[in-house]
Parts: C-alpha cells; structure tokens; sequence
C-alpha cells in the first residue's frame, strides 16, 4: 500500500544488479542519511549525541565486521574484543608517534594493524571448524588482552597502565579529546561509518561476498568449485577485524577519550556477537539493527521505569536488565531465529501487498 | 641465554626442590579435576542434544548459590539443626535444578527444535544472562560463604613428608578427588547399564533414528540438563568450598572450554583427560615458566595447549572424528 514497484523496468545489467533496485528504497536510504547527517546533530541534545548515536555508530561498525565473518563467512569468532583493542592500542602507539600526522588518518590506518593480528590468528581456522574455531578465537580474545595489560610500551609506560587521546584538530576544529564538541565527534564516526558501510556493501555484492557465502554454505563444495579456502578465510579474518580495529580505534578516540584493557575484555566480544545474532547473520541492514536493540534496550531499561512513576532500587534494575535482556534474546530467537532484518524484510513485504494479502 | 631459561632453568628448579614440584602438580591436578567436571556437564548436554551450552558454568554458580541461599533461609526460619537444614537445602537445590532442567526444555529448547547450531548457543547465552539476573535478584549480589562443614565436608590438611620436604594435601581437595571419580563411575554406569542411559546413548548417535524407535527427546533432554545440573551443583560445592560462592566464579566456564577443545565436545573420558592435562600444565606452566614472561600467563596459557593439540587433531583428543560429504 505504502508503495509499489509497478513500472520499474531494469532495462540494463547494471540495474539489475543494483544493490537498491526500487526508487523507493534509494529514497529511502538518502532520507535517513539527510536525518542522520543534518537533523541529528541540528536537533539533538548532548545525551542523544554522547551517549546513544555515538557508541551506537561505533557498535554498528563493529558489528558489520563480525557480521562479514560470521554471518557471510560462517567462521564463528569470539575475538572481537580484542580485535577491536588493537586498533585502539595501534591507533594510540601511531598517533603519539606521529604526532603531525591528522588523527583520522590514524584510525583507519590502525584497522590494518589489526587486519595483521586478525589473519595471524585465523590462520587455525583452515583445520578447525565450528564451534572448535570459536574457541580457539578466544585464545586470541585472552592472549591480546593479557598483551593490552603486560606490555607498557603499548600505553607509552604511562603509571595508570589506561591509554588517553589529547586533542586533535581537523581544519582547526577540534575532533577529538576533551574539547571536541559531540556534534563534531558525532559528524565523524558517522562519516567514517557511511563510507565504511557502503564500502562492506560492494564487497558482500561483489565477486569476494560471493566467495565468502560459498564458503559458508559448505566448504568442501566451495573448494571443489575452484574457491581457494585459505586466501577466502583469511581475506574473511582481515576484512572482519580491520573493521573491528577502526571500531576500537573510534570507541576509544571519539567517545571514551581514554580506555584500559578492560573495555575489550570478552564480555565486549560476547556484546557484539549478540547483536549480529539479534540483528541477523548475514545482513548488513541487521548489523545496524541489532547494535541499536541491544545497545539502547539496556539504557531503555534503566531511564524509562522512573519517568513513568515506578521506583526501582537502582541493584535491582541492574538484575531485572539482565533477566529482561536473557529473556528478551531468548524470545527474539524463538520468535524469529534469523533476526530482526528479517522481520523488517517480512514487514516490508507486508506494507508492499496490503491491503491485499496476495 | 632465553633458550637457556626455556629448556633447562625451569627442569633444574624442578629437581632442586622435588617437594615443591609435587605440590605444584597436586595443584594442578586438583585445578584439573574441577575443569573436568564443568567440561563433564558441557559433554553430557552436547551430546545428547547437539548444543553447545554455554550457560554451564553459570549453573554451576547458580546451584551453589541456591544451596546457599536456600539453607539460610531455612535457618532463618528456625531450622536450628545446621546439618538437618544443610541436607534439607541440599535435597531442595536438586530439586531446583530439576524445574531449572524441565523449564529449558519446555520453554527454550522445544521452541528452537532444529534451528542451526549457533542459534542454540545464542539461546544458551540468553539463559546465562537470564540467570545471573535471576539469581542476584534473588540470593542478593553480595558473595556468601559456601556450607561445607554443615555438609560434613573435611576441612584442614595433611602434611606428606616425601622426597626430603613437606607436600600438603587440602583434605577438601581430597574429598573433590573422591567425589569426582565416583560421579563418573555413576555416570558412566548409569549410561551403560540403565535403559534410560542406553536410550540417551541412542539420541546422542541419531536423533531421528532415536526418534524412530520410540524414544522420547523431550524426556530425554530434561534427563540430560538435570544430570548435568547436578554435575553443576558438585562442581559448584566443590569450588565454593575453595573460595567463595558468588558470580565472579563464571570465569571458571571460560577456564574450562579449553577442556572441552582439547579433549572432544563429545568425549567423556575426553573430558576427564583434557582437565587433568589443562590444570596440571597451567600451574607447572605458570609456575617455572610464568617469570620469564610476566605474570597472569594462566589466562591464555591453556587456550595455547589446547591449540596445538587441535592443529594435530581437529576434533580433540577423543572425539569423534568429523567426516564431511558434499
């Protein structure tokens, strides 16, 4: 009812490969970039900005690049934490080296090192599969953090042992560090977010995405169709963790200003494989879906019982979060095991045919 | 000069002081028997119902923390025999673990009946934080003191004089030992012997094939989740005596998944091996060789052994081994 395609002919194959084939959609897309881009930063206050679209920016980034392992590769990794630390700890080491050099180029640079350290520990996964993988990836999970705490040239031999990010400029204007304003910082991780995400978009369309989901639906099969599985999987393990790393690098230098090892323990790996299971494997619509339910559910819980009159020892909002949080996966599991881009999709084909269900 | 730290420093200790390398592998062996245990109630579920169950080690700490709580709620209702109340909270636990069993299957696993592998193990996370809400809510957050005297557990130690020097044994840790073994003698003849063992042993192989010959999965799931809740609640008992009974102890899960790798998700005796193997090697292992690197190296140390045992076996030690057709 909303609307329809009737009447969108593709008349070449660069319209039919289109990654937005209906008018609708590519609409669609501009009027949330033009919302996130310009109403956003007009209209929002200070705590939409530093404390929900920020982190949920970041979280997407880094959810898309777990999701580009797990979801379009099918290897199951639990090393997110730490992939993302390394791209943190590499941007910090790059930027107090060079200090001259602009600070954005440091974040994404600082994706690569991380690339270095993902292909290092994928290297297993040629032999081990499954579940065995997911926990050899946490070998990396707990050997990189043990790294993150141990090795003080990594913070500069700083006695607090936390990394913290001065003040960067970019045309004068301050991006990071305690003067930057949550607009600026807000501009940034959301530009550095669409170019990212429109770049994962080509490559899962592209010849390598295919590669990759060939090798999630069976590799033997794919091997035997001429698919090189090492090349595959470690490209899967570079791509995944050079965007966990600038997802660390940003968590670090555009919303926390300071971090100790602790921020990518484990329970941050577990935090972002939540939200690409709730968000959907395999979709990059979900990857932004999912860290938003999962990311903004928890404060959801916390400040909206006491604005409508109930009062909640702050201890047991804790607990009731974590019973509401298990509770709620459980169920969006049961409810529909392939996420919540599905259900959008199942939606949207809904709007389509309605009010007519045929 | 390294290689001269990594090869000889650590065996020249080991001779100098035999009594201290016999207690350190007394450590390590008790560390293991307790990793085996947690990686028993992951293999029992695994193997019966394909799921990865990642909430193992929170039901380890949920049964200590309910035996806990619920003994001193009975004291507070003037149950003044200590032991009568510790066994009385002992006989309730187990039947918590028991609804705790039947409400997974009724309301997680039945739903999600042949979904993917991964959609199990999310669900299984789910639970976890489910049960850590659930239990702080409950029991408070604060960390109790587990009931071990009340439970006649021994307490105290015995000093061995070997080998020129002393070795003391924990009797607590004796008492794990003994326990221990005889659980998997239980289990394992439960398996062998029982017609509820063969019938899990027939699941464990096919589920349809299972099915086909009459075999309920539904009962046998429930089985399954509460023998491996009573696993949970020893374990717990017995971890708790050591320490103290509260959520911190969930990192144990993560110590004993190296365990599981190591010996085969669906091995039992697997099980029992790949614990004895991790805890000895971790407390030699940061015990003579930790200096050399700094320490805290029995964080990762254990996840390295089991990777490179797995790069030579990809299904653990005794697993079965994985055959692929296209």
């Amino acid at each position: 009812m909303l609307y329809r395609e009737a009447g969108q002919f593709k008349t070449n194959y660069a319209s039919d490969l289109a990654v937005f084939p209906i008018l609708q959609d590519r609409m669609g897309i501009a009027a949330i970039l033009l919302v996130a881009f310009v109403a956003v930063p007009y209209f929002g206050n200070d705590f939409l900005l530093q404390a929900i679209m920020i982190p949920f920016l970041i979280f997407s980034l880094a959810t898309i690049g777990l999701n580009l392992l797990t979801g379009y590769t099918g290897l199951l990794s639990l090393g997110t934490g730490a992939f993302m630390g390394v791209g943190a700890y590499a941007c910090y080491k790059l930027e107090t080296l060079f200090p001259g050099v602009n600070i954005i180029v440091w974040i994404v640079t600082a994706g690569f090192a991380s690339a270095a350290v993902g292909v290092l520990f994928g290297l297993p996964s040629l032999r081990i599969k499954g579940f065995y993988l997911a926990i050899a990836t946490l070998a990396a999970q707990f050997f990189l953090q043990w790294c993150f705490v141990r090795i003080p040239w990594l913070f500069n031999y700083n006695t607090s042992g936390a990394i913290e990010v001065g003040t960067h400029t970019l045309f004068g204007i301050p991006i990071t560090g305690p003067n930057a304003t949550s607009t600026t910082r807000y501009l940034i991780a959301l530009s550095i977010v669409v170019v990212m995400t429109w770049f994962a978009s080509n490559l899962v369309h592209g010849r390598i995405g295919r590669m990759w989901m060939a090798v999630r639906d069976m590799d033997i099969a794919a091997e035997l169709m001429g698919i090189r599985l090492l090349p595959t999987k470690l490209l899967a393990f570079a791509v995944s963790s050079f965007y966990c790393g600038v997802a660390g690098a940003m968590l670090v230098f555009l919303w926390y200003g300071g971090a100790e090892a602790d921020v990518f323990s484990i329970n941050q790996s577990f935090f972002i494989l939540f939200m690409v299971i709730v968000g959907g494997l395999g979709s990059l619509l979900g990857s932004f879906l999912g860290a938003a339910f999962i990311f903004i559910l928890p404060i959801f819980l916390r400040y909206v019982p006491p604005h409508v009159g109930m009062s909640i020892f702050p201890a047991t909002v804790e607990h009731i979060t974590f019973m509401i949080t298990g509770g709620l996966i459980i169920f969006f599991l049961i409810v529909e095991p392939h996420g919540l881009a599905r259900l959008w999709q199942t939606a949207k084909q809904k709007l389509r045919v309605w009010p007519f269900p045929y | 000069m390294l290689l001269y730290k990594i090869f000889i420093d650590p065996f020249v200790q080991m001779g100098a002081s035999p009594d201290l390398f016999v207690q350190t592998l007394w450590e390590g062996l008790v560390a293991g028997v307790l990793y085996a245990l947690i990686a028993l109630g992951f293999v029992l579920i695994f193997k019966a119902s394909g799921v990865f169950n990642f909430a193992q080690g929170i039901m380890v700490v949920f049964g200590a923390l309910t035996l806990v709580g619920i003994y001193e709620i009975l004291v507070r209702w003037g149950i003044s025999q200590e032991n009568v109340a510790a066994f009385l909270a002992l006989g309730l636990t187990i039947g918590v673990m028991f609804l705790l069993a039947f409400a997974v299957e009724r309301i997680v696993l039945k739903p999600l009946v042949n979904q993917p592998d991964i959609i199990l193990f999310m669900a299984t996370f789910g639970l976890t934080y489910f049960l850590i809400g659930f239990g702080e809510y409950v029991f408070g957050g604060s960390s109790k003191v587990m009931i071990a005297d009340q439970l006649y557990l021994p307490k105290g130690f015995i000093d061995l004089k070997i080998l020129g020097g002393v070795v003391s044994l924990q009797k607590i840790d004796i008492a794990a030992a003994v326990i221990a073994s005889i659980m998997v003698t239980g289990l394992a003849l439960f398996f062998s012997k029982t017609r509820i063992g063969r019938a899990l042993r027939a699941v464990a192989d096919s589920h349809k094939a299972a099915l086909s010959v009459g075999i309920s999965l539904d009962q046998i799931w429930v089985i399954v989740w509460f023998a491996s809740g009573l696993v949970a609640l020893v374990t717990g008992i017995m971890w708790g005596a050591r320490s103290e009974v509260s959520f911190a102890l969930e990192v144990i899960a993560l110590r004993a998944l190296p365990v599981l790798i190591l010996g085969g998700f669906t091995s039992i005796p697997g099980a029992i091996v790949g614990g004895l193997i991790i805890g000895i090697g971790e407390k030699l292992g940061d015990f003579y060789w930790g200096a050399l690197l700094g320490r805290g190296i029995e964080s990762w140390l254990a996840y390295f052994i089991a990777l490179v045992f797995l790069l030579f076996r990809p299904q653990g030690l005794f697993g079965e081994k994985i055959i692929e057709r296209v």
